[in-house]
């Protein structure tokens, strides 16, 4: 896999790699700074952190401790409802044994000495257990050291809890021992590196209730979004975005309409270097009204790119054609054996094509971006979920060294991956640039929607091959999708087998766990797609894609051979061979865990129960993101299917996860909660498609994710487990949309294999039975 | 110039009389907790009150507001509203940006109905996108509020070992 690093790895190994990615300041990879231009800490009146009193004790960049005990946390992940400062925090606090009531989180500014800066593919807690745990080990540690001096006695004789170190009768606490100032213990990566982890049974804080520190600001109006920035002398710019997103081209612009606007003040043909936002206009006025209107009546001539005429059918014929052309793709390494051979061996076989519609980000904070020059370094401020990534971007289409490019934080009003890709701030940049003001760059839900990075279409093919004995000998599974990573991060694309590089996002969910003899996976861009729009990452990215295609398959193959689609699952989860797990700390138990998820899914949604008419169990299972970081889980969605109108009701969604250690109950929960529903939304809500080089819906209405009065009943369960924790932002969202098909199919004799499911294809599908 | 009363203070607005009242709320008056979603009044996170009436402010005309106006931060003079109130109890926000708007047309839900049925609750509330999807801890939420003594009430959960 392509992954950005591993939680195995040592700390210093994943500080190194973050450099090389950001290219500046190694030297500071573990410099004991004091918290630097922290942005953000959604707990404190206004956003703005509170400064520590001194002295201040900075064992580690990750944390300090002020002369009142006051920790304040270090946070590089963007905060975009998952609560993740708190959870983060509670692991660091927990080894560092403070009180939580001591306990701040500072979402941090972009700086090289963090290393790599991304929020996503649900690796925050899993990447942050091990270096957060050492971290506040190290504190500890340290604290103990210089208490027991302060106390008299020996280190070994002490002991440290909520924020006091004690030996036998005599205590002494963390402020007290901060106050005397003498504490300069600081951490070699190498030292931290060998530092223990507890066991997650000595856990005081990880796995406990807590309310998220984030949540009183987001119900009073005091969170400070990154729409809601301001600076003196702002102007606010609105872009007049070409016709394609790709090779556009100004001729002309005829603002004289414009120029009637009061408050329209100029408008920016945007020079850009970076390529990022070709043929770009953006309008200027004193007021955001007033450059929504002057946008809506500057007159651009353009030169198109060349996908000015493509549709959605275009991009998924391409696909089917490229999937037709063997020599097309990566092959993946599942483990070899010789599919070719196996097929034309096999008693029987079974092929099936799915296809996924264009699914838009609509996060509901439109991107937004202020920036402006001060002091010779460019800050830009907006909500970002990888500010690693567009920093050099930027540097580019500034002619700026990255260094003096900073990135303050704010609070993302939804990200969903869209963040991911921080295009929108080069345009915001390059205006401010070009009038010498301070610019805040608002895009309307439109101009948003149309400058999307859409979840590209998919086009799937799966087979499997039977021997005699109806026992599974064979599998191939090609998939064909724009790759986000190869337009946006090339550099994370591994070779295949056959030297082909691939889009690991793209094709991951593919090389499943289950047993199937001779295995091939084959991985292929989609040229068309990627020429049309910039594909993105969106929430579970490709196993959202490759998933609805495995398990609505998988579950094809059990009814072929007559089999209960449970009990087949359970047949091919076998856990040996390349499916045994253990080749790292976090996929320990393999396919095994799967299959007990599975168990405990189908027990909790009632399979086998008596279903009343037209009324369905459907049952999925997924690894969630990564073979390298296995969330495990499983979802039996029961739907009621209308004959008549083909409309489904989705009645009930019964969901297990095992995912490692849980740090954050509820929080853990309201992300199963919300990746769920996503799953339900892509499933039969929302979707759209290219008409001449754009997407077709632009704003709600033509476009219409899941609301209120269509959520279904959830029951969400958690395997206790003491193995390392792994992500949860995404996983659930890739087992319901299949779960929900195969509940079709038991509901109704309908196999759908297009999501979203429409009414007018269940009854297709229907008149197909 | 329009005289226009916001959070109990009469404010006086020099933007014109077709700008809608979100962007004035938002960039004129520096009330920032009423969020611009779709510009459509299509996502409710712009609900404001109009005279305790749920209203979307991105699509009502500032001229056109002939009422008191009340914003997220006017709800409750100590953010306790017992829409508020619940929405913490129950950890309703994840990314929180709809919240402001999820609140606003909840707290006048109540006003009207302040024992909602899940019907009445749905006919409210599904104007108002959550696009991080908290909608199970919404409808919680929200009949906590029409209960505020009744004790706190936890999201449906299954027992972690089956």
């Amino acid at each position: 896999m392509g992954k950005l690093f591993s939680a195995d790895e040592p700390v210093s190994v994943l500080s190194r790699r973050g450099f090389l990615v950001t290219s500046t300041g190694a030297a500071l990879a573990f410099g004991f700074l004091s918290n630097a231009d922290a942005a953000v800490d959604p707990g404190a009146k206004g956003g703005v952190p509170a400064k520590l009193t001194g002295p201040t004790f900075d064992p580690t960049i990750w944390f300090s401790m002020g002369a009142d005990g006051t920790v304040a946390v270090n946070i590089i992940r963007a905060e975009l409802g998952q609560h993740v400062g708190t959870a983060l925090a509670r692991i660091l606090a927990d080894e560092l044994e403070v009180q939580w009531s001591k306990v701040k989180i500072v979402h941090v500014d972009s700086d090289p000495k963090w290393g790599l800066m991304v929020t996503g593919g649900s690796w925050s807690v899993w990447q942050t257990w091990p270096l957060f745990s050492r971290a506040g080990a190290a504190g500890r540690i340290a604290l103990i050291e210089a208490g027991a001096k302060l106390l008299g006695v020996k280190p070994e004789t002490c002991k440290a809890r909520d924020g006091v170190v004690s030996s036998g009768k005599k205590t002494i606490t963390y402020a007290e021992i901060i106050k005397k100032g003498k504490l300069t213990k600081t951490y070699t990566p190498e030292e931290l590196d060998k530092l223990p982890i507890k066991p997650v049974a000595e856990r005081r804080l990880v796995g406990k209730p807590v309310k998220s520190l984030d949540i009183p600001a987001k119900v009073n109006g005091t969170a400070i979004y990154g729409i809601d920035a301001k600076v003196p002398g702002m102007v606010y710019g609105r872009p007049v975005i070409p016709p394609t997103r790709n090779s556009s081209k100004v001729n002309s612009v005829d603002d004289s309409a414009a120029k009637k606007v009061k408050g329209y003040l100029q408008h920016v043909v945007i020079n850009d270097p970076s390529n990022t936002v070709p043929g770009w206009v953006v309008a200027i006025a004193e007021t955001y009204p007033a450059a929504i209107k002057a946008a809506d009546l500057i007159k651009v001539d353009w030169t198109n790119g060349p996908a000015a005429k493509v549709s959605e059918k275009d991009i998924q014929d391409h696909a089917s054609a490229l999937i037709d052309d063997q020599s097309k793709g990566g092959i993946l390494d599942t483990g070899g054996g010789d599919t070719a051979a196996a097929f034309t061996a096999a008693k029987s076989t079974l092929e099936a094509t799915y296809t996924t519609a264009t699914v838009l980000h609509f996060q509901m904070e439109p991107l937004n971006a202020l920036a402006f020059e001060k002091d010779g370094v460019m800050e830009i401020h907006t909500g970002n979920q990888w500010q690693s990534l567009i920093l050099p971007t930027l540097a580019t289409a500034l002619g700026m060294p990255e260094n003096k490019i900073v990135m303050r934080t704010y609070i993302v009003g939804g990200g969903f991956g869209r963040r991911l890709n921080g295009d929108y701030a080069v345009p915001a940049a390059l205006a401010s640039k070009a009038i010498g003001k301070p610019v805040k760059l608002v895009f309307t839900r439109a101009d948003d929607v149309r400058f999307d990075s859409p979840r590209s279409p998919s086009v799937q093919k799966l087979r499997m091959a039977f021997d005699g004995a109806n026992k599974v000998t064979a599998m191939e599974h090609s998939a064909c999708a724009g790759w986000p990573t190869e337009i946006l991060a090339p550099g994370f694309m591994p070779k295949g087998t056959n030297g082909v590089a691939y889009d690991p996002f793209a094709i991951a969910g593919a090389d499943h766990w289950y047993s199937v003899g001779a295995q091939k996976v084959r991985a292929i861009s989609n040229d068309l797609a990627n020429t049309t729009f910039r594909p993105g990452w969106l929430r579970s990215v490709g196993p959202g894609w490759t998933n609805w295609a495995v398990e609505s398959f998988i579950d094809e193959a059990a009814h072929k051979l007559k089999m209960d689609p449970v009990e087949f699952r359970l047949m091919l989860l076998t856990g040996e061979g390349r499916n045994k797990g253990g080749t790292n700390l976090t996929d320990v138990g393999g396919a095994k865990r799967q299959a007990e998820v599975v168990r405990r899914a189908a027990k909790l949604g009632g399979w086998g129960t008596k279903m009343p008419a037209d009324t369905g169990l459907g049952i999925a299972t997924t690894f969630g993101q990564e073979r390298d970081m296995p969330t495990w889980v499983s979802c039996v969605a029961r739907v009621h299917v209308a004959r008549d109108t083909g409309v489904v009701k989705l009645e009930k969604l019964s969901l297990v996860a095992d995912c490692g250690a849980v740090v954050d109950p509820d929080g853990a929960r309201s992300q199963m909660e919300g990746a769920s529903l996503w799953g339900v939304s892509m499933a039969l809500h929302e979707g759209t498609e290219f008409v001449n080089g754009q997407v077709k819906a632009t704003n709600l209405g033509p476009y219409t994710p899941l609301r209120m009065n269509d959520v279904p009943a959830l029951d969400i369960a958690f395997v206790t487990s003491d193995q390392p924790p792994v992500g949860l932002g995404e996983p659930a969202t890739t087992v319901v949309g299949p779960a929900i098909g195969n509940a079709i199919y038991n509901a109704v004799g309908a196999r759908l294999r297009h999501i979203p499911i429409t009414p007018a294809a269940v009854k297709a599908a229907l008149a197909k039975t | 110039m329009t005289n226009i009363t916001i959070n109990g203070r009469t404010v006086t607005v020099s933007a014109d009389d077709d700008t809608p009242l979100l962007w004035v709320l938002r960039d004129e008056v520096g009330l920032t907790g009423t969020k611009f979603g779709c510009g459509v009044g299509a996502c409710g996170a712009c609900t404001v009150h109009i005279d305790g009436k749920a209203v979307r402010s991105c699509i009502t005309p500032v001229s056109a507001v002939k009422g008191k106006v009340t914003t997220i931060e006017g709800l409750d003079p100590a953010g306790a509203h017992p829409v508020q109130t619940a929405w913490k109890a129950v950890q309703v926000p994840q990314c929180g940006y709809c919240q402001s708007g999820q609140i606003m047309q909840a707290a006048a839900l109540l006003k009207q109905t302040p024992k909602p049925t899940d019907k009445e609750i749905d006919a409210a509330m599904t104007g108002n996108l959550c696009r991080c999807m908290t909608y199970t801890r919404i409808r919680t939420a929200i009949k906590q509020a029409a209960e505020p003594k009744a004790p706190a009430k936890a999201p449906a959960t299954t027992g972690e070992k089956q």
